[in-house]
């Protein structure tokens, strides 16, 4: 008899339970699907849901089931991408712009599985078909704009407080002021400091000359803001294109990635996000009648007419005080009690407003967001730039002072002034991107190479399986039970931390265990050399695990290193790869050393005798 | 069943200076071969544009060049790859967020050839991204050679490092040779390849080290190179059942696995070969020749047991 101590048998099981659980929805895989919701977010009734279904029935589309979410969305399953595009075209057509339709995939686990909240690890682009874009952000443009804004306002500065300058001029991050009138130094800085009261004056200027430097920490700020600006645009017309499991993230010092599963049509993609935004501030006209307007189709002399985002109309002068163009910053300002929006406009804007606010006190003003869409379209035979714009009001607020270029938004929710921030954000003078990679991957391609993947990891497994127990006999039955758990534990795992499948990675599965097994090969030959000395059958295996331990540990050890490197350097591919590469190593490390031990003990551990180990 | 049923006494050590030659020869000859062939850089590295299309039916070449010419595309290359069917069109980068237009030019030039003509994937890389891809890539190798330098060199003692090193290095370029002699396309898939093929490697190495400063202590009174050769015959025969299940499982995944993954397969196939040699001809090898011996594991022998958990 030999002992196992309990607890970590108890440890052992539990880990298998959950490995087990978490891995298990992707036994079951996913299907393309459609995802629809209403554009009011009510869910849908058991009536509505039997006639899209109906539908796609009378349309021969075979859906393998329709029903509804938790969330009251409805949800049509297929078993083939064909179907499911098919389904789209279909349901776009027969329910013009009543939902948001949305591609996506559906789990076919059962039901049980899905309130406990587990999914199948979700599939990169390659596996799924879809789109990746990279931006680069034109930072260092972004700093550039905002230094000629400060030379064209620090111009205009001095001319309103009559201070003659003979040079204002940018050197990198720094503006230099010459002045006609040395005396004037003192007063040329004050005027500065009401436009800007945070401005930084150099210390070390010359006589008659002032030099406002950009500090490291305000370049950095404004390189944030620019990429910060263009994740928000861009989140809001990924979200737009109405597409399941999009991902907006920054990518090093100066990208942003796009990833959008599933879509076909690439340059329409390409076209959507690439919209320009822009702001008008613009007085409401209090006097007509918005509704009236919005029945007739007619707006007032003077006036036009506009739509709140919760589709309320209003009336707006068709003066424009200020737009986008001039706005610096806006930010979230959570006060307490009384949380705001703080914005900062240009020269130019804060005159216009000041003018504004002194003669309009307690009236309301409006901000309009405008998105534009450059169209490519056919007129008379030849291809034509066509500008659509998309125009909405995203804030009303009554002007309670005179202010010019800062001022507060309140009145809002901590949520609504987040959002107000990041629209204005996303409508202030962008910092230009370009697109410098674009990878689309057919939805096809994508199932084949999932096929090819699972196909080479299923017959790679089995082979490696067979040879196991014809060369280890019982104990290779040990190692096979074991490298099955380690497959488990790295899905599980995967999906634990959130981490899609690639293609590489699947390979780096393969290769995780067409390598595991080396740590039990190290342990069974350690045990094998020990029979051959004499051993008896438990020292032996004793013997076989403390010895291996060594040189499992040091060259685990040194390939999880080179996964560690991979990860970090690496980007796409690669990065996928290294992820199932540092898990798999640590599960083999695990399920080699522990648990093929409880496994030997389950086998041995309780016979009173041992003859011989058939190893 | 069991390969190796006594523990062989080959005498890998007294040939070393052979292998040396022989491994000295094939490095040269990859540098060479890199250097005077080239490698089949993908957009990953050149930056550019790469459609892939399948057609309906095996690809007329010279057709599709014309088709291509005919709707005004310029400088492209054109080439099939797995099935006959299947094509792939390369263009120089284009002007940022064209290539859905030129995909689609492109799909309609085809057109004319093969009505059932469907763009499968685009790739489209721009100069900035592409170099510093590079860049990172090399980043990544060298970063994991330093490591494993420095790792092994604290777990074992500086002349196994340098021996691990010279393996670690000796490998990947000796694999890039051959990636660039079978003209395999060198894309970010094969780069990892070559980073695992590292690890793969100094993986081998270490098994045969972790032997080796076992053996020194208990054979003190024995030559250096027989303690080496002994290390290296005891673990032979795992050595080859691993070998032997890595290349199986990679071998597979280069039929079946598809032609995205078929160029980083191969290369990881040549690398367990090559990581193979060069852990029981080279690393220890160049150990001894440093003047490894049984005073390397002396001292760290008196603390005990403990001093071998990191």
């Amino acid at each position: 008899m030999q002992r196992y101590p309990l607890w970590k048998g108890v440890l052992l099981a539990a880990v298998m339970v959950a490995a087990i659980l978490l891995a298990l929805p992707n036994w079951y895989g996913e299907s393309p699907a459609l995802q629809l919701s209403r554009r009011d977010r009510a869910a849908f009734d058991p009536a509505t849901v039997t006639q899209v279904a109906g539908a796609l029935k009378a349309a021969g589309i075979p859906a393998e089931e329709v029903y509804t979410d938790d969330e009251g969305r409805l949800w049509a399953r297929f078993t083939r991408v064909d179907d499911q595009l098919e389904a789209r075209d279909l349901i776009q057509s027969r329910y013009e712009g009543q939902y948001a339709i949305a591609l996506t995939n559906a789990s076919r686990a059962p039901e049980w599985l899905n309130t406990l909240g587990l999914e199948p690890m979700s599939l990169g682009l390659d596996l799924r078909g879809g789109m990746l874009l990279v931006y680069e952000v034109d930072i260092e443009g972004a700093v550039a704009q905002l230094m000629q804004r400060l030379e064209r306002d620090f111009r205009k500065e001095l001319r309103d407080a009559r201070i003659q300058y003979q040079e204002v001029a940018v050197a990198g991050h720094a503006v230099h002021v010459t002045l006609r009138d040395p005396g004037q130094v003192e007063a040329a800085r004050k005027a500065l400091l009401d436009y800007d009261p945070l401005l930084t004056f150099a210390p070390d200027a010359a006589p008659g000359t002032l030099t406002v430097a950009m500090t490291e920490a305000a370049v950095k700020e404004r390189q944030g803001f620019a990429i910060q600006q263009n994740i928000t645009a861009l989140e809001n017309r990924v979200n737009a294109l109405g597409v399941a499991e999009t991902v907006v993230q920054r990518q090093g010092q100066n990208r942003i990635a796009v990833q959008v599963p599933g879509v076909q049509d690439a340059s329409e993609v390409v076209r959507l996000l690439g919209k320009v935004a822009t702001l008008e501030f613009r007085l409401v006209d209090p006097t007509g009648s918005p509704l009236e307007a919005e029945r007739t189709g007619r707006a007032p002399l003077g006036t036009r007419l506009y739509k709140q985002r919760d589709g309320t109309p209003v009336l707006l002068k068709r003066d424009v005080i200020a737009t986008g163009e001039q706005l610096i910053d806006a930010s979230f300002v959570p006060a307490q009690g009384e949380p705001a929006v703080s914005v900062k406009l240009d020269s130019r804007g804060g005159d216009e407003m000041l003018r504004t606010t002194r003669e309009n006190l307690n009236r309301p003003m409006a901000v309009v967001f405008i998105e534009k869409e450059r169209e490519l379209a056919m007129r008379d035979g030849r291809e034509v730039a066509v500008d659509r714009s998309k125009e909405e009001v995203i804030s009303v607020a009554t002007i309670r002072g005179v202010f010019s270029n800062n001022f507060q938004i309140t009145g809002l929710s901590a949520a609504e002034g987040t959002e107000l921030a990041k629209l204005l954000r996303a409508g202030a003078l962008a910092a230009p991107i370009v697109i410098v990679e674009q990878r689309v991957i057919g939805p096809s391609v994508g199932q084949d190479n999932i096929e090819a993947g699972t196909e080479a990891l299923l017959i790679a497994g089995l082979v490696l399986f067979a040879f196991m127990v014809a060369y280890y006999k019982v104990f290779g039955v040990i190692a096979d039970i074991v490298l099955l758990t380690n497959v488990i534990l790295i899905v599980a795992l995967m999906g634990l931390l959130g981490f899609a499948l690639t293609l590489p990675g699947i390979a780096g599965i393969v290769l995780t265990v067409g390598t595991a097994v080396d740590a039990n090969i190290l342990i069974y030959e350690r045990i094998r050399e020990e029979v051959k000395n004499g051993a008896s059958p438990w020292a032996s295996i004793n013997a076989g695990f403390d010895k291996a331990l060594s040189a499992i540990l040091d060259s685990n050890v040194t390939m999880f290193m080179s996964g560690g490197v991979l990860f970090l350097f690496g980007s796409g591919p690669v990065r996928g790869f290294a992820v199932t590469l540092m898990i798999g190593i640590m599960a083999s490390m695990f399920t080699a050393l522990v648990g093929s031990r409880a496994l030997i003990w389950l086998v041995y551990g309780r016979r009173r005798r041992i003859e011989r180990l058939a190893i | 069943m069991e390969f190796l049923k006594e523990v062989p006494s080959i005498r890998f050590m007294t040939l070393r200076r052979w292998w040396y030659a022989i491994s000295a020869a094939v490095v040269i000859a990859s540098i060479v071969l890199v250097m005077v062939r080239g490698l089949n850089l993908t957009v990953d590295f050149t930056g550019g544009l790469v459609f892939e299309l399948g057609l309906s039916q095996p690809a007329d070449l010279e057709a599709v060049r014309s088709a291509l010419a005919a709707g005004g595309i310029e400088d492209f290359q054109v080439r099939t790859y797995g099935a006959a069917s299947e094509l792939e069109v390369r263009l120089p980068p284009a002007g940022t967020g064209a290539a859905g237009d030129l995909g689609e030019r492109v799909v309609s030039a085809l057109r004319t050839v093969d009505a059932g003509v469907k763009l499968n994937r685009t790739d489209s890389v721009g100069p900035q991204v592409s170099q510093q891809l590079g860049e990172q890539a090399a980043l990544a190798v060298l970063m994991t050679l330093l490591l494993v330098l420095v790792y092994i060199a604290l777990r074992f003692r500086w002349r196994f490092g340098v021996g691990s090193l010279v393996a670690s290095l000796h490998d990947p370029i000796v694999a890039v040779g051959a990636i660039a002699l079978l003209g395999i396309p060198f894309d970010l898939g094969v780069v990892a390849a070559l980073l695992t093929i590292l690890g793969y490697s100094v993986n081998d190495t270490v098994v045969i080290f972790d032997r080796i400063r076992e053996l020194f202590p208990k054979m003190r009174k024995t030559e250096p190179a027989d303690v080496i050769d002994r290390a290296i015959n005891e673990t032979l025969g795992r050595t080859i059942i691993v070998a032997g299940c890595a290349l199986s499982s990679v071998i597979f995944l280069a039929v079946l696995g598809g032609e995205t993954l078929r160029g980083f397969a191969i290369a990881l196939a040549i690398g367990i070969v090559i990581g193979t040699y060069s852990s029981i001809y080279v690393a220890g090898a160049i150990a001894l020749d440093l003047g490894a011996s049984a005073r390397d594991f002396m001292p760290p022998e008196k603390r005990g047991d403990v001093d071998d958990l990191p």
